[in-house]
């Protein structure tokens, strides 16, 4: 009986401890950082590489000692890049896992269909997807890394004015990348006013021969350039017809191309052709008193020994969206969510992978169109021309 | 202008010829049992496919376009074998919803297998285009347009000269009339599905140094493939190959004079008009249903 009576002591004893044990860990809580990525379906060459990306950082901050002494946890869903999934797996972030910044939203699709419920909830949001409507107009808690189409559009204007060439053939693609980069090259041409866009042609995502389109713009008067916005595969099989019907007029590509991927399929055909690409392509170009050299070659090193793949410019994103939410966790001092909005709105200089991020009241990209390199295609790789 | 114009039309008769293999694809297995077979798109992409992949590992090119065939002819007898037989004698409908079904499945496994990523054929003979008065002609085109012309000579002999052909058309006239005189159905079946697998894998290997290749080449493809074997009547191998070249013809001719934005708009178009005046497409057999 007595024994029982101790042994009864004994395990409250344990159970008493146990839960002093959980109330001490539970003062150093984990900051929690929330993502929903497409790390499946259609858009999982963007989520797959930006997953990899934080996991491994997050693993890598933690075993530095964490953020304001406190370690990170990463929770993420996979969204399949399906917009009312993302909806979803925001708003379970929010209610149930109740994260103190959310770092997600691969496509434009994904991120916009959960700003709404982020905005409702005031939560600091940064997401990786691309397009100008993310940031403009300005929303409170939304943020993001990556450059809008738009910036590409004025990268590549630039360069063509500073050849002297003002007279654009356009071909795009009709897919959401694609439209939106011909509606900004023709408002960044129009705003320029130095340059026309005399010919504007397009293609459907699965086409399998621009070659119709290309004699257009060839036969059209005056066009002295050709540029083409699109993704995919498409871009390729244009750059294969332009070699093909021997077209010599400089050729622009996008951003949405900016990979290896392009050079493969596209071959010889590419040899020549100027693109805006992150300096992600092109480490070992980069001049020495370049700021984000140091950075850009530390990601990429570490990203191929860890992931034994080809770092690519989405991983990008989703490192600079973590050292954004770091930064400004660190800056706030604390995960109040309204005090590390404000820090994150106030970041300035903070050189990522993709660029130099100037955070504003109105501009919750910080980037600007500088932080594109133009690069040539040069013995089938990537050559740094500006 | 007329150099453009013939672009355009060098542009149309390429791509309008890989349309024409494989509705010819589609027209075999319907003449055999009035099943139009969703899942021809799917081996046209397991032709380029298989071949990337087998010279990527290493093998000859030629060496890996036969063992490419090969592998979509079994993939056309497995089809049949193991998705259609089964289902005996459910009606038609049924059975196209089991091709649809099928072809779901490979694309899924070719994910699986070969990865999302666009694969690069080289051309067979050169990159170097041809010149044709101011219009210029990628050298793969004539291949696609000559092996085109081969197949359709071939499968005109098998089905007028050949037992076997002659087999296959019977079975599909009158199923148990076929049986009666000693054709075994099913053994006819199986060869409908392998001999249009072998076809649809030769087009997707012609054309893959055109169009690139992918697990999802054949969605697209195969469903313009289905569109041109509509406009020139389901079943007959004229009407596929005229349906296909026109098809190709008026996307391109549309792409280059009107606007590239309403260009498959024009394509689709072009199947209503046909259906509307002549609801068995072009070449369509007249059929009286028997009461």
């Amino acid at each position: 009986m007595n024994g029982t009576l101790a042994h009864y002591t004994k395990k409250f004893l344990a159970i008493t401890a146990a839960g002093l044990l959980a109330m001490s860990a539970q003062a150093a809580d984990p900051i929690r950082i929330g993502s929903f990525l497409s790390v499946t379906g259609p858009a999982s060459f963007l989520g797959d590489p930006e997953l990899k990306t934080l996991e491994m950082y997050v693993e890598k901050i933690n075993e530095e000692g964490g953020v304001l002494g406190r370690q990170l946890e990463l929770i993420h869903y996979d969204d399949a890049g399906n917009a009312s999934k993302a909806r979803n797996f925001a708003s379970r972030l929010i209610r149930s896992d109740r994260v103190d910044i959310i770092v997600g939203g691969s496509t434009t699709g994904a991120t916009m269909a959960a700003v709404p419920m982020i905005e409702q909830a005031q939560i600091p949001f940064i997401s990786l997807a691309g397009a100008t409507v993310i940031t403009t107009p300005v929303k409170k808690w939304v943020f993001k890394t990556p450059q809008s189409d738009r910036m590409a559009a004025e990268r590549i204007l630039d360069d063509m004015k500073s050849r002297g060439l003002t007279k654009i053939g356009l071909i795009s693609g009709t897919g959401g990348f694609g439209s939106s980069g011909r509606e900004q090259t023709l408002a960044v041409a129009k705003e320029m006013g130095t340059i026309e866009v005399v010919a504007d042609e397009t293609y459907g995502g699965s086409d399998t021969d621009m070659t119709a389109q290309l004699t257009n713009i060839r036969g059209t008067d005056g066009v002295q350039t050709i540029l083409n916005f699109g993704f995919g595969q498409g871009p390729a099989i244009v750059t294969r017809n332009y070699a093909q019907l021997g077209i010599d007029l400089p050729f622009y590509q996008s951003h949405g191309v900016a990979s290896d991927g392009f050079l493969e399929l596209a071959g010889d055909s590419a040899e020549g052709l100027r693109l805006p690409a992150s300096p992600l392509l092109v480490p070992d170009s980069l001049p020495d008193s370049d700021l984000q050299k140091p950075i850009v070659e530390a990601y990429k090193s570490e990203y191929e020994a860890r992931w034994n793949a080809k770092v690519s410019t989405f991983g990008a994103y989703a490192y600079d969206g973590l050292m954004l939410a770091v930064q400004a966790i660190e800056k706030a001092g604390t995960t109040d969510k309204e005090a590390v909005r404000d820090a994150l709105e106030n970041i300035q200089g903070h050189v990522g992978v993709t660029g130099t991020y100037n955070m504003s009241a109105d501009d919750h990209n910080g980037l600007t169109a500088d932080s594109f390199r133009i690069l040539e295609v040069q013995n089938g790789s990537w050559k740094l021309v500006n | 202008m007329f150099s453009e114009f013939l672009q355009y039309l060098f542009t149309g008769i390429t791509i309008g010829a890989t349309y024409a293999l494989i509705a010819l694809g589609f027209t075999l297995i319907y003449n055999a049992n009035h099943v139009i077979n969703f899942a021809q798109g799917e081996f046209l992409m397991i032709g380029g496919m298989a071949t990337v992949s087998l010279t990527a590992m290493g093998v000859p090119m030629l060496l890996a376009i036969v063992l490419a065939v090969v592998l979509a002819g079994l993939m056309g007898i497995a089809l049949q074998r193991l998705a259609i037989a089964p289902a005996k004698d459910a009606n038609v409908v049924t059975l196209i919803i089991i091709t649809i079904g099928a072809s779901i499945f490979i694309r899924g496994l070719a994910q699986l297998v070969w990865g999302k990523k666009y694969h690069v054929m080289p051309n067979f003979s050169g990159d170097e285009p041809i010149e044709v008065f101011g219009a210029v002609l990628n050298s793969q085109s004539l291949w696609v347009l000559g092996v085109g012309a081969v197949l359709v000579a071939v499968l005109v002999y098998f089905f007028t000269r050949t037992m076997t052909g002659k087999a296959i058309l019977a079975t599909s006239m009158n199923k148990d009339a076929a049986r009666l005189v000693g054709i075994r159905t099913q053994m006819v079946l199986m060869l409908a599905f392998m001999v249009s697998a072998l076809l649809g894998s030769i087009a997707g290997i012609v054309v893959a140094p055109i169009t690139f290749t992918s697990y999802d080449i054949g969605i697209i493809l195969g469903l313009k493939g289905f569109v041109a074997a509509a406009i020139g009547g389901l079943g007959s191998g004229v009407g596929a190959v005229v349906g296909g070249l026109a098809l190709g013809v008026v996307e391109a001719m549309a792409a280059g004079y009107l606007s590239s934005d309403y260009k498959d708009a024009v394509a689709f178009s072009m199947i209503l008009l046909v259906l509307f005046f002549m609801p068995r497409g072009l070449f369509g057999a007249k059929v009286v249903e028997r009461v």
